[in-house]
Parts: C-alpha cells; sequence; structure tokens
C-alpha cells in the first residue's frame, strides 16, 4: 500500500492550478480531502505523477445562503455539512446524508467537491444533489461553466467534467417539504448497499411534487424521474408506494458484489426508498 | 491466621494480588503511542524488504526477470528460489509436518504467494522496484473446492507425487493430505442405526483470518564480526523461532537471538513461520546488514495464515426424550496449498475431538480428512485452542439441529445432556478427561438472568404478529454453552516441532524487596505484565507493583512455548506459582533462621512469615530479600532465584454460558443486536477487570466472525475480500453492549486453580450469534444456514422460507 512517486504540488490560485493541469495533462489531478484518491493512489490504482493539492485555493470552502439560493465551495468538508447550524435548517437532508458517510475523521478531510468530482457509485452526494436538482460549477482554461447533477454522470469514474477543469462549487434553491436520506450499509466506513435520497412537498394532503434519486445501484447514480412522478397526485398511500418502487426499478441496474447478488440488491432497493419516502412525507 | 484484621486488610490490599482489578500496567505506553514494535525498530544502514507475489492462485512461473527491478537506484538484491536453494532455504518446514515453499519453486499455489523478495535502501524503493520485477507465468487449472481437489486429476502439490505417506498417516489421493480418527467408529454406527431419533446436518464453517491491528513483520541483523543472528518479528512463540531458525540456518542457537517485542494483537496470526521471516534472515546474511520486512494490510489478509475453513457433516442420536446416545462427525478441512496448521504434532486437526461438547455423549466417532487446494496455507487457531471454534460451532448447531428435530426446546435439551457436576473429572468418548465444571449451575443462573422463558414467550408472540403482518422484525435468542480446552498441555502428547509444550518463569528477589519475573509465553494484548505480578504478588508477598514482568527476549527469558490457545495462565501462570513457592520455601528457611526458630514454627502470612502463635514476631519478605543478600546463612546459599519449568498433568476446561437476543429485519436482512449475555467460568479469577476486557474482545470478535468476516474466492482463486472495506472488522459502532457475569470452578490440578479465559468468549460466542439468526427463523421451517450471516445471507435465508412472498 504504497504509492507510486509523485511530485507535490500547491499553488495559491485557483490560475495555477488551471496551468499545472494545463502542463502535466493527463499526468496532473487535483486533491481535495484525498480520501478517495490516496487510497486509490496507494493500491496504485490511480498513478498520479502530479498531484495538485486544493487546501490553499482562498474562498473555496465557502457556503453561502442567500435569498433562498444555497452555493457549497468545493472544499466544504462532510464534516462542515454536519455543523453548519443554517445549513441543517435549510437543507437539512445534506447532515442527514453526510451523517451516513464513513465516520468523523473521514469526514474531517472528505469534501463536497471530490464527494462529487470522483464519480464513484458509491459516493453519497452525488445523489442527493441529483435529488436537489442542482448545478455543478467547472472553471477550466476555456473559463466557467455550469452542468446539470442529474446530467453530470457518465460512467464509473467518468463525469461531465473535462481533465483540465475544476469542480469549484455546487449550487442549488434550498429545498422545501420533507427530505430524507436513508442508506443501508453493511458497517461503518462502507458505502451503500442500496441508499434513497428523497424530497417531497405536500399541498392539500397530497404530494405536489416529489424527487427521488438512489446511490450505488448502477454505475451512477440514478434520478428517477418516473419514481417521483408515480408520487405527485397521491396521498403517499400504499399503490403509490408501490407505483414509485415500479417506477425506481425500472430504472437502477445493480451489479452483484460483495454486498450481496442482484436480487437482493433490488429487493433492498424497493425496501430503502419506501422507508425513505414514508420518512420524508412524515416531514412534509 | 484467617481473621482479617484491619491490619491484615489492609496489607492485603497493598498486595494487589489475584482478585484485584488492577489497573493495566502496559496501558501508560500504550495509550501514550510508546509502545514499541516491529515497525518501530530502526537500525543503522537498514535494509527494507518486499514481495512481489503471484497474481494467479495456481501458475507455472515460466521466468523471473530481475533486470529492470536490479536497475532501480537503491535496490540492492532481488532474491528468488533460485538464490535461496544452494542455502536449502526455499523451502521450509510448517508446524503441521508438510513443507512450504518459502519462494515460489516453478510454480505458485495460492494468489499472494510470495515469487521474489526484493531489497533495497528505502521502504519505497522497494515498492517500486516490486512492480519491475516481470514474471512470466503458465497458469493452471484452479481448485478452490476441497471435494472438487479430492476428484480431481489435477495435481496441485508435485514435489509431493508418488507419496502415499504423509506426516500423519497415509494419503488417500494426490490432494489428499491426511486423515485423522478418533473414537469408535463401528459402536457409534451402532448406536446411530438403532436409535429412536437421529439428527443429520451437513455446515460450513466459512474461511475467515485472524487481523491483528499490527501485521506480521520481521527485521533480522546478521552481525558478521561476532556471528550473532538478532531477529526481532511478531512472534507468538519466540522461542520456537529461535530454534526452527538455528535448524534452518544452521546457525548454533547460542548465536541467535530472537526478541518479540510489543505485539499489536495475534488472535493466532503470528504462531506460524512465514517466508517474510526467512528471506529477512537471508537478506541480512547475505548484505551484512540488518533487513526489515513488514507485511501491508492485503498482504496479512490473502497470505498469511487463515483461520477454519471447516466442512462438517453430523448426525446425532437421541432418545425420544431427549437424551443423547451419539454422535458422528465428519470433517473435510480445507488446508490451502500447503499444511501449515499450527497444531500440536500428534494433532492435525487440533483439538477437534472435543466436540462432544458439554454432553454426557456415550459413544462417537471423529474422522478429519485434510485436503490440498488454490487457497493460502494457514489454519491457525484464532481466538481459540486449536480448532475448538470449529468443534464448539459444530455441537451447538447439533444441539440446535436436534431440538428442532425432537421439537423441544433447546435449552432444556443441553440441560438433559450436561454432564454433571458430580462426573467431573470426566472421561469424554472422544478421550479428554475435562477437570472439572458445574454446568447445570452456569446454565441456571444465565437462563434467570435474561428471563428466559419471558424471552420465549415473547418471540411466540412475535412470530404471531409477524403472521397477522403487524411486523416485518422477527426475533432470534440465541444459545450456546461451551466448553473449551485450554493449556496446551502435557508434554506426554502435545508438542510444536518436537518441544514439549510446558512452559516457564524464572524469577529473580532483589536485595530492597522488588522483583523480575521472566516467562516464556509474550502478551500480545493480553496484559501478562499485570496478571503475573498479581500471581506472584500472593504467592510471594511482595506488591505486584514492585514486580517486574518481562517476556520475549529469548536471550533471557527461559524457554517456553509462547502465548496462543489460552495456555498462559494455564500453563506460564502455573509455573509462575510454582516458582514463587520456591521463593517462598526458601523466604521460610531464611525467616525461621532470622527468627530463630525451627524452619516448621514459621508461617506465612500475606506479606511476611510470623512465628507460629505469635504474631508480632515476623519478617516481612522485604526483610528476608536483603537478609538473603547480606547475611552468611550457615546451610542456605545466597541470592533469592528461582525457576520452574512447568509441564501441566491436563489441559484446563474453561466453560461458559451465553445468550443473544437478537431482532431480525425480514426486508433488509439487517440483524440488531438487543441483548448478549456472557457467564463465563474461568476457575479462579485472578483480575477481573482483564477478564471482562478479554469478554469483550473475544465477543467481538465472535460477532464479526458470524456476522461477515470471511476470506472468500471466486472459482479462479481470486481473494475477494482482501482489505478492510470488504473484509468485516466491527467498530464500536457495530459492537452490543456486553453484559458479563461469572461462577468459579476452578481447575483441581492448576497450582491456583486458573483456567485460561482470552479465548473463551469466542469460541462461546461464534455459535451464540449464529444460533441467534437461526433460531428467528426456527418457526419458519430453517433447520440450519451457514455463516458467514451477513445482510444478503439473511435475506436469502428469509427469501427461501417464502418470508417476502
Ligand atoms: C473508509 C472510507 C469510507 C468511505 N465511505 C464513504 C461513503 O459511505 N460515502 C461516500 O460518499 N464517501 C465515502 N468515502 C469517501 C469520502 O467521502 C471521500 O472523502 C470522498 O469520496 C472524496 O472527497 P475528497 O475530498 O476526499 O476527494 P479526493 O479524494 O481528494 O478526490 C477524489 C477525486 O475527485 C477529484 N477531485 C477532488 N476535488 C476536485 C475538484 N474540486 N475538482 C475536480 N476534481 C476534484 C480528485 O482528483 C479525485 O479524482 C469513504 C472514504 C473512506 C476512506
Amino acid at each position: 500500500m504504497i504509492p507510486a512517486a509523485f511530485d507535490y504540488h500547491r499553488p495559491k490560485s485557483m490560475d495555477e492550478v488551471i496551468a499545472l493541469l494545463g502542463e502535466h495533462g493527463d499526468d496532473a489531478r487535483v486533491m481535495a480531502g484525498g480520501h478517495s484518491l490516496i487510497p486509490m493512489m496507494k493500491l496504485r490504482m490511480a498513478e498520479v505523477p502530479h498531484l495538485i493539492d486544493l487546501q490553499d485555493i482562498e474562498n473555496l470552502a465557502e457556503i453561502t445562503i442567500e435569498e433562498g439560493h444555497i452555493s457549497l465551495g468545493a472544499m466544504v468538508t462532510q464534516h462542515d455539512l454536519i455543523t453548519h447550524s443554517k445549513l441543517a435548517l435549510r437543507a437539512p437532508i445534506l447532515r442527514e446524508a453526510a451523517l451516513q458517510i464513513a465516520d468523523p475523521q473521514v469526514r474531517y478531510m472528505g469534501t463536497i467537491g471530490g464527494n462529487l468530482a470522483n464519480g464513484d457509485p458509491g459516493n453519497d452526494m452525488p445523489g442527493v444533489m441529483q435529488c436537489l436538482g442542482a448545478r455543478i460549477n467547472l472553471i477550466g482554461p476555456d473559463g466557467a461553466r455550469s452542468v446539470a447533477a442529474r446530467d453530470y454522470y457518465e460512467a464509473a469514474y467518468m463525469t461531465d467534467r473535462e481533465d483540465d477543469e475544476v469542480l469549484v462549487s455546487v449550487d442549488f434553491q434550498a429545498p422545501s417539504g420533507g427530505y430524507a436520506y436513508e442508506k443501508q450499509k453493511r458497517k461503518i466506513g462502507d458505502y451503500a448497499t442500496a441508499a434513497a435520497a428523497v424530497m417531497i412537498t405536500k399541498s392539500e394532503g397530497k404530494i405536489a411534487s416529489a424527487s427521488v434519486a438512489m446511490t450505488n445501484l448502477s454505475d451512477v447514480p440514478v434520478w428517477s424521474e418516473e419514481a417521483g412522478a408515480a408520487l405527485v397526485g397521491t396521498a403517499c398511500d400504499g399503490a403509490a408506494l408501490e407505483a414509485a418502487v415500479a417506477a425506481m426499478l425500472g430504472d437502477i441496474d445493480p451489479s452483484e458484489d460483495n454486498r450481496g447478488p442482484v436480487a437482493f440488491k433490488r429487493h433492498v432497493a424497493g425496501v430503502i426508498l419506501k422507508r425513505a419516502i414514508t420518512r420524508a412525507w412524515g416531514r412534509a | 491466621m484467617n481473621d482479617m484484621t484491619p491490619d491484615r486488610e489492609e496489607r492485603s490490599a497493598n498486595l494487589k494480588g489475584m482478585g484485584c482489578s488492577r489497573k493495566r500496567v502496559e496501558d501508560a505506553r500504550f495509550t501514550q503511542g510508546k509502545g514499541n514494535y516491529v515497525d518501530d525498530i530502526k537500525l543503522p544502514d537498514m535494509l527494507h524488504g518486499d514481495f512481489v507475489r503471484s497474481p494467479y492462485a495456481h501458475a507455472r512461473v515460466v521466468s523471473v526477470n530481475k533486470e529492470a527491478a536490479l536497475a532501480l537506484p537503491g535496490v540492492v538484491a532481488v532474491l528468488t528460489a533460485e538464490d535461496l536453494a544452494p542455502l536449502n532455504l526455499h523451502w521450509m518446514p510448517t508446524l503441521a509436518g508438510d513443507k512450504q515453499m518459502v519462494l515460489a519453486d516453478g510454480k505458485v499455489l495460492f494468489q499472494g504467494q510470495e515469487v521474489a523478495f526484493v531489497v533495497a535502501s528505502d521502504r519505497y524503493v522497494a515498492a517500486d522496484a516490486v512492480e519491475l520485477v516481470e514474471v512470466e507465468y503458465e497458469e493452471l487449472p484452479v481448485i478452490t473446492d476441497p471435494f472438487e481437489a479430492l476428484k480431481s486429476d489435477v495435481v496441485l502439490r508435485e514435489d509431493l507425487e508418488g507419496q502415499t505417506e504423509g506426516a500423519h498417516g497415509p494419503r488417500k489421493h494426490h490432494n489428499h493430505i491426511f486423515t485423522w480418527e478418533q473414537g469408535d467408529e463401528a459402536g457409534t454406527n451402532q448406536v446411530l442405526d438403532n436409535a429412536e431419533v437421529v439428527a443429520e446436518e451437513t455446515m460450513y464453517y466459512h474461511r475467515t483470518h485472524p487481523c491483528p491491528l499490527e501485521t506480521c513483520g520481521s527485521v533480522a541483523s546478521m552481525d558478521k564480526v561476532n556471528g550473532k543472528l538478532t531477529l526481532w518479528g511478531t512472534f507468538q512463540a519466540p522461542h520456537v523461532v529461535r530454534t526452527v531458525a538455528s535448524l534452518l540456518s544452521g546457525i548454533e542457537e547460542h548465536n541467535i537471538r530472537v526478541v518479540s517485542p510489543d505485539i499489536g494483537g495475534g488472535f493466532g496470526n503470528k504462531v506460524g513461520v512465514y517466508p517474510g521471516y526467512v528471506c529477512s534472515i537471508v537478506a541480512s546474511i547475505v548484505t551484512g546488514k540488518p533487513v526489515k520486512w513488514v507485511e501491508d494490510r492485503m498482504e496479512n489478509l490473502m497470505s498469511t495464515a487463515f483461520a477454519r475453513d471447516y466442512h462438517m457433516t453430523g448426525k446425532i442420536s437421541a432418545t425420544k426424550d431427549g437424551k443423547i446416545t451419539g454422535l458422528h462427525c465428519h470433517v473435510t478441512a480445507d488446508h490451502g496449498g500447503f499444511d501449515a496448521c499450527a497444531d500440536p504434532t500428534k494433532f492435525p486437526a487440533g483439538f477437534m475431538n472435543i466436540c462432544t461438547g458439554s454432553y454426557d455423549i456415550p459413544v462417537a466417532y471423529l474422522a478429519v480428512d485434510g485436503v490440498y487446494t488454490n487457497k493460502a496455507p494457514g489454519g491457525v487457531s484464532y481466538r481459540c485452542s486449536f480448532r475448538v471454534t470449529e468443534a464448539v460451532y459444530f455441537i451447538e448447531r447439533m444441539i440446535e439441529v436436534l431440538a428442532i428435530e425432537l421439537d423441544m426446546d433447546a435449552a432444556e435439551l443441553r440441560r438433559i445432556n450436561f454432564i454433571k457436576k458430580e462426573q467431573f473429572p470426566y472421561t469424554a468418548a472422544l478421550g479428554w478427561e475435562y477437570d472439572s465444571g458445574d454446568y447445570h449451575t452456569a446454565w441456571d443462573k444465565a437462563l434467570e438472568t435474561v428471563e428466559y422463558d419471558a424471552l420465549r414467550k415473547e418471540q411466540a408472540e412475535r412470530v404471531e404478529a409477524f403472521k397477522r403482518g403487524e411486523t416485518r422484525k422477527l426475533m432470534g435468542v440465541g444459545l450456546s454453552f461451551f466448553t473449551e480446552i485450554v493449556g496446551a498441555g502435557p508434554v506426554k502428547n502435545c508438542d510444536i516441532l518436537g518441544m514439549g509444550m510446558f512452559d516457564s518463569c524464572e524469577i529473580r528477589i532483589h536485595p530492597t524487596g522488588s522483583a523480575i519475573a521472566r516467562l516464556g509465553t509474550i502478551s500480545q494484548g493480553q496484559g501478562h505484565a499485570t496478571t503475573f505480578a498479581q500471581i506472584l504478588a500472593s504467592e510471594i508477598g511482595i506488591s505486584a507493583d514492585s514486580i517486574t514482568i518481562e517476556e520475549g527476549d529469548t536471550d533471557t527469558a527461559p524457554y517456553g512455548l509462547g502465548t496462543y490457545g489460552s495456555r498462559s495462565t494455564p500453563v506460564a501462570g502455573a509455573a509462575t506459582a510454582m516458582a514463587g513457592r520456591k521463593i517462598r520455601a526458601k523466604a521460610q528457611m531464611i525467616a525461621a533462621y532470622l527468627l530463630e526458630v525451627h524452619d516448621d514454627d514459621v508461617e506465612f502470612d500475606i506479606d511476611r512469615f510470623v512465628v507460629k502463635g505469635a504474631p508480632e514476631r515476623f519478617k516481612t519478605m522485604k526483610e528476608i530479600a536483603y537478609a538473603a543478600y547480606n547475611q552468611a546463612i550457615p546451610g542456605i546459599e545466597p541470592g533469592l532465584e528461582a525457576v520452574s519449568y512447568y509441564d501441566p498433568p491436563n489441559m484446563t476446561y474453561p466453560f461458559g454460558a451465553y445468550v443473544c437476543v437478537m431482532d431480525i429485519d425480514v426486508d433488509t436482512g439487517v440483524p440488531e443486536i438487543r441483548r448478549f449475555y456472557a457467564l463465563d467460568d474461568c476457575g479462579t479469577r485472578i483480575n477481573p477487570m482483564i477478564i471482562e476486557g478479554q469478554v469483550h474482545g473475544g465477543l467481538t470478535e465472535a460477532l464479526a466472525v458470524a456476522l461477515g468476516q470471511e476470506i472468500a474466492y471466486d472459482d479462479l482463486g481470486n481473494v475477494k475480500t482482501g482489505t478492510l472495506m470488504d473484509f468485516f472488522l466491527p467498530t464500536a459502532w457495530e459492537v452490543p453492549n456486553y453484559e458479563t457475569d461469572y461462577t468459579v470452578t476452578p481447575s483441581p490440578h492448576h497450582p491456583i486453580g486458573a483456567k485460561g479465559v482470552g479465548e473463551s468468549p469466542h469460541v462461546g460466542g461464534v455459535p451464540c450469534f449464529s444460533n441467534a439468526v437461526q433460531d428467528a427463523f426456527r418457526a419458519f421451517g430453517l433447520r440450519h444456514t451457514n455463516m458467514p450471516h451477513d445482510h444478503w445471507r439473511i435475506w436469502q435465508t428469509a427469501n427461501g422460507l417464502g418470508l417476502h412472498d
């Protein structure tokens, strides 16, 4: 578990980062909290001759909440998501999800940007951001651009981000209504066997809007538009839950691993989703 | 002298002897990062070794090209089997009478097998150089299933081809290692054939791995000037390592010093001899510099000794009212590519023949077939005495299956079959003589404490509620009653590589009345420095705080067989007490001389000798110690020292009664442990706090094994559980609050009546957790399902019973 040799860069500005990425191309990668990247380097599954540490870049770890709009800088840690009291009030699903990631040690280091950029289907924040309808903001040699989280993920470890771009922030409308992030895992420090992010708004005793995203049940996070649609207009009764689960099952494509065979994962995905919906509905 | 006056009470408390929860003296060091582990050892000019390992489970090694690696600056050497062959060190003997490749000799037999050893000036360079060694393999058919191995034409061990006789008798097939038979086959079959009720079951006790926080490693330093080899390493038996190193290397034993520094957990993983140790020694001899080898976590999980991997088939017979009449057990034991089991020589399946458990079973038969496969070698006792977890799991599952067959309560079935108190010492059908026990008292206490009847009532109500669709959670009540067999062992039948399994203690009392004692064992976290001082304090009347306990340096410690199989207290603890008694005997003579009375006219009283009938006339041990060094006493040699080598007359047999209450989510397969009650009887209790800590640790490893910890392979022999992401090591989060309890039934043959406890909770815990899971489904027709009970397997059980329909 010893990584191959690498050069360590610690630039002070985003311009320098972009320049280093331009200079070293494929051989360079940025590092945020390092809690996905360093293990991969130690296993020699990732070779990174030039490691660019983002720690010293200014203004990359800000949480802003303005006029119902929330923006999280890439270097905001998972620990920050848990302890920021205003954020916990305005977007409590983030806290609920972050608390289910790994353990405190990992959360002190791991960042929202790294979690979103990594592209591991096991990461929890991509599903949460898809559920929230967030936009991911990138900067590159040609300037800034923004992509919907729901369009960002292409395949395992493949995202819309170009190699010379940096993820700078993620932003979304402060959600309203009920929320839940439900995750089944084997133990502390494990990725999800199945997890579901659900947001629900309620009007006159019925579901007015619903958003559903699933984690680690495909090679990308899965926002299930139809699962959400199946709930809208219902009073969250049993039939609505079954319809949402059926829709979701049409969208996921889990594969077998040590967490279990496909049939089990599909079954658990349904159970987890029902629980998430029920909890979100109870809070709506 | 039995009246506890305030004065005597205070003197007794000051001793911190047996029975008190003395704080662990080791902890100040460990909690402040002042431990000294193998990887902390840094010597001038030290080189670092790292292995090139096989990615294949079975392949021919066509060629090894070292050129690119040797060209990397900092690389000193790359060793292969060819380099070791002239020294005859390319193979090494195993503890089980087999031999194992140190470095691949023509072929590899498991994924992760050592192929070449790179030596470099720097740990990082060594790792880079490993990548540069080019090995050409030719893949061979892989066999990961022992039943298939026994049918296959593929010869795994070509080196043994044509050998029909192994270390433990005839080999039936080229992939067969041994058959070990115990008990009365004809008699057992006759009873089974004529029994009123017979329950049969096949179970697989999966392969797992002891996973100490510190992995294995060594530092070898060959001093070519004085011809001495010093070897620091993660050794649970340093003296045995010295003897083996001498036999292998030809270096005379007095020129080898083996040191086990602090060890960060062993659990059996550090009993065996590994290629890394041998390679560090050879590399040091070749380079003339110290060489360190420390494996990483993945190497530890995939290549150093595994545990379990027993396929067991049982038949148990009984009368209609539940009296057991006979037991038949067959095991197919998967030993991997080499038979490197760490058992006493005459016991190729360890003490599996304790599988009649805590029950009075008139006749029994056991046969174990050892088999080679393309998996890592090992077969160590992971937090248990030799194969005792397998034996106890087997019998505790058979009891449950029999209870189902008889439609009887499993607690009651146990009760009517327990060996009775008055039957001890009890000779079991498979030969062991149980020293002492009072099973009924322990069982009744356990069941009463957990309110067993109320639990069963609640469980029945839950089943009804489940059937009515009111809940999706089932409740399991897991029971286990275990008898361990520890303290190996009597030299007449227990040895390791020919060394009798005695143990030793040497005590020196200093003139000012403090002491040092050295033992042949080695703590890996058990707290020997604390507890052995307590034994001595009570025996010789010197405060435990004034006694240093030292272990692990073969240049200073007396020869002993090390620490595993809960043998330290039963064997070295006995040696400590016996050596202490020698000190006391001499002290008595000195006291009598100083008090000017006859030897028989003084008696020992806590920390002194007093004149019988005149307690105001006494000499404290402190005074006696001083006198031993500063006075010429007629007929008595100066000094106050003693040594004892203790050959135990028998094993000790700790036992316990465990109950686990579990709620299981049928839809997700997630088990939740509501309650865990553990009653342990380890005989005399030396330090209750340490016992409790040991019980917590053992139960936690039991939880791990029962609920998810495994070394799994795919069909190509790839290890699927090679990191701690997939290999389950529980944290505080997964672990319930344990309730501990005890009874005390001293061992009649042990000088202080102590039996050993470090492993009992693991032995008893695994079946208890497993039985809880299985019991939850009993009402729905489950007889048996294999561990590990991780979420998906529990889900699959529920699914198979139609509980998701
Ligand atoms: C034991 C353990 C358990 C874990 N369990 C979970 C879990 O259950 N759920 C979960 O979601 N995560 C889990 N993680 C991962 C953890 O949350 C990581 O911290 C996170 O995935 C990555 O964040 P990071 O800041 O550490 O990123 P890094 O490791 O630094 O980077 C990860 C990847 O993202 C890229 N990257 C990082 N920041 C940027 C950026 N600003 N712009 C462009 N690319 C960037 C890097 O180049 C790299 O490829 C676990 C980690 C460990 C060690």
